[in-house]
């Protein structure tokens, strides 16, 4: 059921989800962060089963931490891109994690980037990208709405009414959405 | 009684020493020499190649500079065999870190990966440590042209020029006095020369005594290269170094 957005602005990615977690027909809570931060410049946006969720992401963020202490230079926003799908492409023929992301990030050398990846190895580079039901609404929206470019206030607006189209149209209730953004100077939350 | 502590790699002599380390390094001074030189256009490589016999085929592949992947190059000092499983391992290594990541690997990563092999074999179970030292030359986005120097014992560091195999330490002297700060590619090349010229054994230098290679950014497609230097380009490469023989000069 979660909402996950992202798209690429003018040297930035703004990233948005819902803040919901729900077990069955049951709300457990409304305060949840579903943005990860994989390192100064790396948003990582999740979808999925939690619990799959909690165990992939951590060990794709414990990777990308031990490739810069042994390494110390970090990865490009494509590099971790592609190790995250191989992880996936790997799980997917043992014991596949449920697992839906969507992976902005801030690079000096190839500037802002969207990536989506999904369970069964799926990855495609995206000026911007909706995972889960809201797609369904979002993805119209932003096709209709996106520019190439934006500044933050004009993708702010975007963003806004892409998250009223769910919570107009969406059976479920999701009330509350975190967006965060990453460019140049790193990453910060712009609004609950 | 001397042969007490140098059986073993494993073993510190009474003085902290450890003697199979210290005669791999001994070992590399023996070998041809190789000079590596870095300017901000590219990095140059150049070796001795030493003729053992004129009845030798000489083949056309090159048995002291390996294409590691097409942004990385080394030289090889020391013994070849123990090269080639190093080399082996860092050509692996590379295509490892493309399947993984879909991206070439950081140059000094490559290295640090070769290097914890070579130290392995100073440390773990009666074996010999490798009887090589390294020149490595690459490209990475992080920073650009690097030239490395690596050693038996699993050491490795970053450099503008150095010299590794037989009179080495008069080729750094030399460096140390002719390199010049941002100096050209070109420049690079003529130092790359003068200073092996200087190492070699042999008094006259001619083009096949030698072998030249360079990374460099191709002008049009700006991407990283390995260019290996054809005879009719070292030729005028030592023509215009003013470092061709008499001797050939005549006869050519």
């Amino acid at each position: 059921m979660d909402s996950i957005i992202a798209l690429t602005g003018d040297g930035f990615v703004m990233c948005a989800a819902d803040m919901t977690n729900a077990r069955s027909i049951v709300v457990m809570k409304e305060d949840m962060d579903k943005i990860m931060e994989l390192d100064r410049h790396r948003l990582l946006c999740m979808a999925g089963e939690p619990g799959d969720v909690a165990q992939f992401t951590e060990y794709v963020q414990k990777n990308v931490h031990l490739y810069q202490l042994r390494t110390g230079v970090s990865q490009s926003t494509r590099a971790i891109a592609n190790f995250t799908r191989n992880e996936l492409a790997k799980s997917l023929r043992k014991n596949p994690y449920s697992v839906n992301l969507l992976l902005g990030g801030y690079d000096q050398h190839d500037g802002p980037e969207v990536f989506y990846l999904d369970y069964l190895g799926t990855l495609h580079k995206m000026p911007f990208s909706a995972q889960g039901y809201c797609a369904y609404f979002i993805l119209a929206t932003l096709d209709r709405y996106y520019k190439p470019n934006m500044s933050e206030q004009e993708a702010l607006e975007v963003m806004r009414k892409a998250i009223d189209e769910v919570r107009i149209r969406f059976l479920i209730k999701q009330p509350d959405f975190l967006i965060k953004v990453v460019d140049k100077n790193g990453i910060r939350t712009v609004s609950k | 009684m001397s042969r007490r502590y140098d059986s073993r790699t494993t073993i510190f002599s009474p003085e902290g020493r450890l003697y199979q380390v210290e005669y791999a390094m001994e070992a590399i001074g023996h070998a041809g020499s190789c000079v590596g030189v870095f300017s901000n256009e590219g990095v140059v490589l150049a070796v001795e190649k030493k003729v053992t016999s004129k009845l030798l085929e000489v083949s056309d592949q090159s048995e002291k500079m390996y294409v590691i992947d097409k942004h990385i190059s080394c030289a090889v000092a020391g013994i070849t065999a123990d090269a080639n499983i190093l080399i082996n391992q860092a050509r692996l290594a590379a295509q490892r870190y493309r399947y993984q990541y879909q991206e070439p690997i950081p140059v000094e990563y490559l290295l640090q990966q070769v290097c914890d092999t070579k130290q392995g074999y100073t440390q773990f179970g009666g074996l010999r440590p490798f009887g090589v030292s390294f020149l490595f030359a690459g490209w990475d986005r992080h920073y650009g042209f690097q030239l490395y120097q690596s050693d038996p014992s699993g050491n490795y560091g970053g450099w503008k020029a150095t010299a590794i195999g037989s009179n080495s330490n008069a080729a750094q002297s030399i460096m140390k006095s002719d390199y010049k700060e941002g100096l050209s590619l070109k420049e690079a090349h003529e130092l790359a020369i003068k200073v092996l010229s200087k190492t070699m054994d042999s008094t006259t230098l001619a083009a096949d005594k030698l072998e030249v290679t360079t990374m460099l950014k191709n002008k049009e497609t700006n991407e990283v290269q390995v260019h290996r230097l054809r005879e009719k380009e070292l030729e005028s490469l030592l023509t215009t170094s003013g470092l061709l023989s008499a001797q050939t000069e005549t006869s050519g």
